[in-house]
């Protein structure tokens, strides 16, 4: 992440990166609070050095793909909530993105 | 998420691209930049670059993930007794330390490359992409990579490879599709190994496990297999043969 970070800043001629905002959803199978402590340590020598880590976690969302409905569901039960089927398909909760870098220039 | 065409963008993040531009001042002059970038696209790429390797020289590739010792290597040590004949299988072990079972699959007349992770719990695809200069794909038909037992983070990292198979032994929980989902879910075929064990344990119910498993959307078998008694191996090497005959079907013509 940090490189890719690193490599916007680059591209941007920015100093520093004041805050990197990323979104996670829950079956991406990434713990944010353990990111958040890996970054602490990896972002020391970058441009991110100060930066601040924002992680926004995703929604897990399912479309039925028998009754068509959209629906909330839990990491580990991803049935319809309307018709209780289990043929359905994620539409939001696996994302592992860097979504957004704030920079400074000079 | 979309992976085919890299684009990223989800119902969950429609949003952040249709409202306001992609550069935006914040109030004391800073720069942000939308990116919407894949964290794992550093991986992904080196996977796309492994599977085009894989179908340049007609190779179906399986990934086998489970928790430690469920049975990875025992099940391709019979799957190869009873494959060798018919079809050129190799493997890449994936280990923290030793080099064990990678000699045990030598042992079998089959190579056998051997990845030691040491610290690292997982394969991602430059370690394959290393592996893959000492693999002679040229003679092979089917490789299986093992990857290291554990049952979280081999399942974030696509290593190239065309299939998933994850393995639940019958003397882990039959909760486990629970409990991690996102390795179950991620499986094109969930085998509960050491089935013969069954008799001995009040504990593991096959269809709770089952439940579990629907309960995370999964549509793709579900096989009861022992690689010491044989329970459930035909089904399990009638499976792989459909997907080798399926994917020479397919297969692009070799360069």
């Amino acid at each position: 992440m940090l490189r890719q970070v690193e490599e916007i800043a680059q591209r941007e001629q920015a100093t520093s990166v004041e805050r990197i905002v990323i979104q996670i959803g829950p079956l991406s199978g990434v713990v944010p609070e353990l990111l958040q402590q890996a970054f602490t340590i990896a972002r020391c020598g970058t441009r991110a050095e100060a930066a601040e880590l924002v992680t926004q976690t995703q929604p897990v969302r399912v479309h039925c793909l028998q009754c068509g409905y959209d629906s909330d569901a839990q990491a580990n039960r991803l049935l319809c909530a309307k018709c209780g089927d289990y043929r359905t398909r994620l539409i939001s909760g696996d994302e592992l993105l860097l979504a957004s870098v704030e920079l400074t220039k000079n | 998420m979309c992976d085919t065409c890299g684009c990223n963008v989800t119902h969950g993040n429609r949003h952040l691209i249709e409202e306001g531009g992609k550069h935006a001042h914040t109030s004391d002059d800073h720069v942000a930049i939308e990116v919407l970038e894949n964290l794992l696209s550093e991986n992904d790429h080196q996977a796309a670059h492994n599977r085009e390797h894989f179908e340049r020289h007609g190779v179906l590739a399986i990934n086998l993930m489970s928790s430690p010792g469920s049975g990875k290597t025992r099940l391709l040590e019979r799957t190869i007794d009873h494959l060798k004949e018919r079809y050129k299988i190799g493997v890449i072990e994936g280990d923290l330390e030793t080099e064990n079972d990678a000699q045990r699959i030598r042992d079998k007349g089959v190579p056998a490359v051997q990845i030691t992770t040491g610290t690292a719990c997982h394969l991602d695809a430059h370690m394959i992409h290393q592996a893959l200069h000492q693999t002679p794909l040229d003679e092979l038909d089917l490789l299986f990579i093992e990857n290291v037992g554990n049952l979280v983070c081999p399942a974030s990292f696509d290593l190239g490879q065309h299939l998933n198979v994850t393995l639940l032994s019958v003397t882990e929980g039959d909760d486990k599709p629970a409990k991690y989902p996102v390795i179950f879910r991620a499986a094109d075929h969930v085998l509960i190994t050491k089935s013969d064990l069954l008799p001995l344990l009040d504990d593991f119910d096959p269809d709770n496990a089952g439940q579990a498993l629907q309960q995370l959307a999964y549509k793709n078998p579900i096989t009861l297999v022992s690689a010491k008694s044989d329970q459930g191996m035909d089904e399990w090497l009638n499976w792989l043969e459909a997907q080798l005959s399926q994917a020479t079907a397919t297969e692009p013509a070799t360069v």
